[in-house]
């Protein structure tokens, strides 16, 4: 049992090094385009991730992401940013002390995105996971939405409406797929250890969790800190990629295309969410067709911006109809399971061998 | 010396008294019984016990300890179990999960531990699991730890939350209407495991139930509530022949 489970962590660092070797190769072997995608990809499952820790297993429904990202987004952006570039930028008013003269590195920069996002996450949840439920969800959104009309109306913190551009791009591949990857390893961990079990106890029956002796707001608080942190550290990559961010980038709807990505996949499972943003990140890419001009049989339909959303709502819709576990429905890879289907595999074709 | 004792207790909703001037001693080691009909505030009597609700009125003492108003993984912590009157099981959680959670609240390594692992977090995990397999061993739910807690008949569900509700450790049990649901049969195989529980983990028992058959056998005191007041408290002998006790439960003449 021991050596089984020592072996699957060989093979899992194996593999993570193999990810990051491909990551790295790819950066420059890809087109600007794919890059770009596999990029978003990485981000993606960093989000959801955070999202499947405070839902999926603690069965706390949160809108605070749109919210927390922006944090992680505009630290990154005004700490990488030149004191020079900021001045250039802040047309209507300088920025503010500590913002006009600071300039760090991309590393350190990142990591406080992702601490200023546990602590602002950790502030918020401190009053809200008192409330169950629905209010949770409010006070959440509202949260998001407050965190967004900040960033408008401090024109000295974040420039006001106009936004920060020309962010400087330090992140690559490597760095998005070791992000997603450090998530979805504390992520595993925490949620197969005694600590996870605790959190499962708390989505599936509450009363009966505190009744086991599990400390509910501890645990709920400790879950959405954590997942906090690694939707700054999602949101510090965006701004990297976008290296342009403004209020508006971070709507509500950011908060719900990362449960859709959740809900596709299976709000608790891991190998779930890395699939579902793949396939959310191509599918965007795809059902772009539905929003540019089409000639069908001589009729000229011109292109309606914003018709892919309607198509991830119908998605979303039918997904949660028929199919309501999502693609992994709580099921997860493991090193054991794939030995065991491979294990069958190549017996079956030993099998038809003999046959012939 | 007296394990429990509830002084002058009482819980109003409102402008209904649910529970009123209720008092009781449990010493170590004595199964008492709590009857009454419907909504005669029994379960709300073990809400406010356990931590669920806090008593308008009175105090709850726990070997020398206040514990009124404490929360409720508080009062578990220092040893009242709980078994619902509904089940309450993890239902997709594995047998073995439900009962490890029991364990839990013991647990003094921090997340960091044990996400990375670290030896005092691996050292603690293990022992649970071995006490958490031994537990359900002497249940004799071994064969099922895998398994997930919906998959089993009902009657095993029943004695996984006896499981999960010893797990914690608790020198107080406390018994919402075990037989709920139960035939003769059943029910007499139940108090017979009730007893052997008592005597195994020596345990002092609370026993709520509604059937006054189920209890006269096992219980050594009785309280009788009727519309949250105490009308009768004594052996089964002096319950059953109490013309108030009667009367609640046959109506009057």
């Amino acid at each position: 049992m021991k050596r089984e489970w020592n072996v699957g962590l060989v093979l899992s660092a194996l593999s993570a090094a193999v990810v990051l070797l491909l990551a790295w190769w790819a950066q420059g072997r890809l087109g600007g385009y794919l890059v770009r995608l596999v990029h978003m990809w990485g981000i993606y499952v960093i989000f959801v991730v955070s999202f499947n820790l405070i839902y999926g297993y603690t069965g706390q429904f949160s809108l605070a992401h749109a919210g927390l990202t922006a944090i992680g987004a505009y630290t990154v952006a005004l700490l990488t940013l030149s004191p020079g570039a900021k001045q250039a930028m802040f047309l209507l008013v300088p920025p503010t002390w500590p913002i006009s003269v600071v300039q760090w590195p991309f590393f350190p920069a990142l990591v406080l995105s992702g601490l200023l996002a546990a602590v602002v996450g950790f502030g918020v949840g401190a009053p809200a996971l008192r409330l169950r439920g629905d209010y949770l969800l409010i006070v959440t959104l509202g949260f998001s939405e407050i965190i967004r009309l900040l960033l408008a109306a401090l024109p000295t913190v974040s420039n006001g409406a106009l936004g920060l551009v020309g962010i400087p791009t330090y992140t690559n591949l490597v760095w998005v797929w070791a992000c997603a990857m450090a998530a979805i390893f504390v992520t595993k961990r925490l949620v197969d250890s005694s600590y996870g079990r605790a959190l499962k106890c708390i989505r599936e029956d509450e009363i009966a969790a505190e009744a086991m002796g599990v400390r509910l707001y501890y645990h709920k608080l400790m879950a959405f800190t954590i997942s906090a942190f690694f939707t700054g550290i999602g949101g510090a990559l965006l701004a990297n990629l976008l290296r342009t961010v403004d209020p508006r980038t971070f709507a509500p709807s950011l908060s719900y295309v990362v449960i859709t990505m959740a809900v596709l996949g299976g709000v608790d499972s891991l190998t779930g969410a890395v699939l579902a943003a793949g396939i959310y990140t191509v599918m965007s890419e795809i059902l772009r067709v539905v929003e540019s001009p089409i000639t069908l049989l001589g009729i000229h339909v011109r292109g309606f911006p914003g018709l892919r959303t309607l198509a991830f709502a119908v998605m979303l819709l039918l997904l949660i109809r028929f199919y309501r576990k999502g693609l992994m429905g709580g099921r997860e890879f493991s090193w054991h399971s794939a030995s065991v289907k491979l294990r069958g595999l190549t017996t079956a074709m030993k099998g038809k061998g003999g046959e012939e | 010396m007296s394990l429990l004792e509830v002084s002058d207790l009482a819980m109003r909703f409102g402008g209904l008294l649910a529970v009123s001037g209720f008092n009781l001693r449990l010493n170590k080691g004595e199964l008492v019984g709590i009857i009454g009909p419907n909504g005669s505030g029994k379960t709300t009597l073990f809400n406010m016990i356990t931590g669920f609700y806090r008593p308008t009125e009175g105090k709850i003492v726990l070997n020398g300890k206040d514990i009124t108003g404490l929360r409720p993984d508080q009062i578990t912590a220092l040893g009242v179990a709980r078994i619902f009157q509904n089940s309450r099981l993890f239902r997709d959680l594995t047998v073995l999960d439900n009962v490890l959670i029991g364990h839990h609240f013991r647990m003094r390594s921090s997340p960091v531990e044990a996400v990375f692992r670290l030896p005092r977090y691996v050292g603690e995990e293990r022992q649970a699991c071995d006490e958490a397999s031994r537990l359900l061993e002497g249940l004799g739910l071994a064969s099922f730890e895998r398994e997930i807690a919906r998959s089993l008949p009902y009657g095993l569900q029943r004695k996984l939350e006896v499981a999960r509700a010893l797990a914690t450790k608790p020198s107080l049990l406390l018994l919402d209407e075990p037989a709920t649901g139960m035939s003769i049969e059943e029910t007499t195989e139940l108090m017979d495991f009730v007893l052997r529980l008592r005597g195994d983990y020596e345990l002092t028992i609370l026993l709520i139930e509604h059937h006054m058959r189920v209890v006269m056998g096992i219980c050594e005191r009785m309280t009788v509530l009727n519309y949250g007041k105490t009308i009768a408290q004594g052996t089964p002998e002096e319950i059953q022949n109490n013309p108030e006790v009667i009367k609640a439960y046959l109506g009057a003449e």
